[in-house]
């Protein structure tokens, strides 16, 4: 622990935080819409109504930028491990390696390759083709989550390994334990719940500012619009609380393999039975005492241990040094709950609206379903902040500590990188911000174009296919 | 078993080149379209050389993840040394493909918001950027590492020598040229002609490039010389420097006769020559000059368990590739609204 101050630690710690927390949000949107797509391509293709077709090309607009941030974003993590986290690499690499390798075969490769049919190919490769091409991409997303997630939950709950007493190497000896590893299956359901509970609220936040704006100009919202906010309401009233069951199961797997993370978590120093929830604190590690606590009674236990006698771990259980800061994960924690139960507190109210007819014309639904537009997206951060963070002072939990796993790299150059990260990441991807913002600004219409003109001029206007037409221009190519 | 695990480690290795040779052939035109940038200004055949790439570029660089992900898994040992001392220049390719990679969007859509010429510019420094830290990553391989117990153990600007800029230079106009030749196969007219006039500059540069590199790199190590010029060595290695040579005649016929696929072809075989005479050099080295293959490898377990998976998806990888140039094959044409 002496080094857990050494500045480069530090900032190898912030600078990896900072890229895979903004990377994060572009493959869990990724997830979410990709399968939206294929919904809302499938459907067209059973139903016929163009509808479907309308909503796929607006959307795909904006899934091929959210695709190609995931890629750059994503390819940066493909080699911090090695520049920030070199004794880590080497120790672990040939388990986590392998993982992302595998990733990179069944996962990265669909996604790259059925991508440029995906958004350029309809008039290519006819429709059945292109359907499958849309189902390869968003399978593609989901196997990528599956990967990451395994070798993610592998370093929270390590199994299947030996480590060679010369080198302190992990060396795989069961794979099928090392993939389905004890957290595995419930961070894998808890992430692509999140995942599609993120992209509903999107969809439905634009669905509503379209509703809200025609309403403002005294009109009646479009049918893509209407259809669209009432998917992303059925997500959300579905998902939402499976979300919460979903993450009350992850918990209870938590307390049972890293109980000092759910210590932590609750801001408890002492074990104890019939244990209340806070509700509120300020925990300190240095005083092991959390200040200004609300209580409430025999909550902790139920919720943990779902008995009002249940026996609740504390921190002061466990060594100082093997402690998470839970100041840090106490608050991350109770946003994302603070959120989840918004979200379906949400999605109940929608299912309300519709027994009453009223969920396309409720003025103040539509403001908060706006409002609730990050609230998919903030969960998901704060609950891996929560987990992340939760896993410290550790790598590979109880085994690799994080100081033991940062590379030799020079102060200066670490403080160079961070540097250069904030500032191109801050460009980029606000500036993709920014446009997306905009494309959504702008309402799906009924034939709607499926792709900006001057982009796919030149692809899909080919010799090869004299009869499309440039929308721009009105034009034949 | 003996055996096995001697040769898993060079099983990997031709797939780690193969995978980086086809990251370099593939992403090197993307890339050399993107620095071609600066020779073509008018903003329509900017639109169709971004056109020719849209569809594929993503699955291009996929293929240097890929790289990335075998060196973790399989040299985990390599992955460790020569990620923390190239940091910088891994850093700055890294911000320089985020560059480059959003661009394909970000120009198009802000265009007529007056930010339109940010993202060129960030297309064409992203690329220019990126291959040019490629180029020095490779030279700072070859010219080698400090390495103490099997760590990096230099400073931040060891890879940073006069050899190494050399290389980064090389690898641009070797990007660029490969661009230029893509284009000559995929587009027409003013553009095609433009290009076949850049292609022969380019070639001229990427051959001095060539011979410098390679004059030069059997004086940075002792083996690395008697690798190249020892008997019998010389008779494997002779056909490198000859058919580079016969691919140059091959590529000033191709481009004075206006071939389409002609001088790309040719200019992937200069880069096929170009790596297979870097990989004789440092053979057996994963990390030149202390740390053999064998040395940074994973366990045969970890080595067995991805070359099951690598045998059965890399050739349905290379199918669905080939399928998806396939349906974007063609020349790829100005819109009417521009004549």
């Amino acid at each position: 622990m002496q080094y857990a101050h050494d500045p480069a630690l530090l900032l190898a710690r912030f600078q990896f935080a900072f890229t895979v927390g903004v990377h994060i949000i572009f493959p869990a949107f990724s997830i979410g819409l990709a399968a939206y797509l294929a919904v809302l391509e499938g459907l067209w293709l059973r139903t016929g109504r163009p509808v479907f077709l309308d909503l796929y090309r607006y959307w795909i607009k904006v899934f091929s930028i959210v695709f190609g941030m995931g890629v750059v974003s994503g390819l940066v993590m493909s080699y911090e491990f090695g520049t920030n986290w070199s004794i880590f690499s080497k120790k672990a690499g040939p388990i986590t390696g392998v993982l992302l390798s595998y990733e990179v075969m069944t996962a990265f490769f669909l996604e790259a390759g059925f991508l440029g049919v995906m958004l350029f190919g309809m008039n290519r490769v006819g429709r059945g083709l292109h359907f499958a091409a849309t189902c390869c991409v968003s399978v593609g997303t989901l196997i990528s989550m599956t990967w990451i997630l395994s070798s993610n939950s592998w370093m929270q709950t390590p199994r299947g390994y030996t480590i060679d007493p010369a080198t302190g190497r992990f060396m795989p000896a069961d794979w099928l334990a090392i993939i389905f590893n004890p957290s595995f299956p419930f961070r894998l359901v808890h992430m692509g719940l999140a995942a599609f509970l993120s992209v509903a609220f999107i969809v439905g936040a634009t669905g509503a500012w379209h509703m809200l704006k025609a309403r403002k100009a005294g009109k009646i919202s479009s049918e893509p619009v209407r259809v669209m906010f009432s998917m992303a309401m059925w997500m959300a009233a579905i998902v939402a609380p499976l979300q919460i069951l979903a993450g009350d199961a992850h918990g209870l797997n938590t307390l049972k393999y890293q109980p000092v993370k759910i210590a932590a978590m609750e801001g408890d120093w002492v074990s104890e039975d019939h244990a209340p929830e806070l509700l509120f604190g300020i925990p300190n590690m240095k005083t092991e005492h959390t200040d200004y606590a609300i209580k409430l009674p025999l909550a902790g236990s139920l919720i943990l241990t779902h008995s009002l006698n249940g026996r609740v771990p504390g921190m002061k259980d466990f060594p100082r040094d093997q402690r998470p800061p839970s100041p840090v994960i106490f608050f991350s924690f109770r946003i994302m709950v603070a959120l989840g139960m918004l979200m379906m507190l949400v999605g109940l109210w929608s299912l309300w609206l519709r027994r009453n007819s009223t969920l396309f014309t409720n003025p103040v639904f539509h403001r908060v379903a706006l409002c609730m537009a990050p609230a998919g997206f903030l969960a998901l951060l704060c609950g891996w902040v929560t987990t992340e963070v939760g896993r410290q002072p550790w790598t590979v939990y109880g085994l690799l500590r994080t100081s033991d796993s940062v590379s030799p790299v020079a102060l200066s150059s670490m403080a160079f990188s961070m540097t250069a990260f904030v500032v191109v990441y801050v460009l980029v991807f606000g500036s993709g911000m920014g446009i997306l913002v905009r494309m959504l600004g702008r309402a799906p219409q009924e034939g709607e174009h499926e792709t900006p003109p001057s982009h796919a001029s030149g692809i899909l206007a080919t010799s090869m296919h004299p009869g499309v037409i440039d929308p721009s221009t009105g034009k034949g190519a | 078993m003996m055996d096995f695990v001697y040769w898993l480690p060079i099983i990997w290795a031709v797939i780690l080149v193969a995978a980086i040779s086809i990251y370099v052939v593939l992403d090197g035109f993307d890339l050399g379209i993107g620095m071609l940038f600066a020779l073509e200004r008018h903003p329509d055949r900017r639109d169709v050389m971004v056109n020719t790439i849209a569809p594929v570029w993503d699955g291009n660089e996929t293929w240097m993840v890929l790289g990335g992900a075998v060196l973790y898994g399989v040299f985990p040992g390599a992955y460790a040394t020569l990620l923390p001392a190239f940091y910088l220049p891994i850093i700055l390719m890294l911000l320089a493909l985020i560059f480059r990679g959003v661009a394909f969007e970000f120009r198009v859509m802000t265009r007529g918001t007056g930010r339109e010429g940010l993202w060129n510019t960030g297309f064409m420094a992203g690329s220019a950027m990126a291959a040019f830290c490629q180029g020095t990553i490779l030279g700072g391989v070859v010219q080698g590492i400090r390495v103490v117990d099997g760590a990096f153990a230099g400073g931040p600007f060891d890879w940073l020598t006069p050899f190494s800029i050399l290389c980064g230079l090389s690898v641009m106009c070797g990007y660029a040229l490969l661009g230029a030749t893509w284009l000559i196969w995929r587009t027409t007219g003013v553009l095609e002609e433009s290009c076949r006039r850049w292609a022969a500059r380019l070639a001229v540069g990427l051959f001095i490039g060539i011979v410098a590199v390679s004059l030069w790199t059997p004086l940075l190590h002792a083996p690395y010389l008697r690798r190249w010029t020892d008997w019998p060595n010389i008779l494997f290695v002779a056909p490198v420097p000859v058919l580079t040579v016969v691919l140059g005649a091959l590529f000033v016929m191709g481009l004075r006769r206006g071939h389409s696929k002609g001088p790309f072809l040719c200019a992937l075989g200069w880069f096929f020559l170009c790596l297979s005479g870097l990989g004789i050099t440092v053979w057996p080295y994963a990390v030149p000059p202390g740390l053999t293959l064998w040395d940074v490898s994973s366990p045969p377990s970890s080595q067995f368990f991805q070359l099951i998976g690598t045998a059965i998806l890399l050739p349905v990888i290379l199918t669905y590739t080939i399928y998806s140039y396939h349906v974007f094959r063609g020349k790829v044409t100005e819109t009417d609204g521009y004549h």
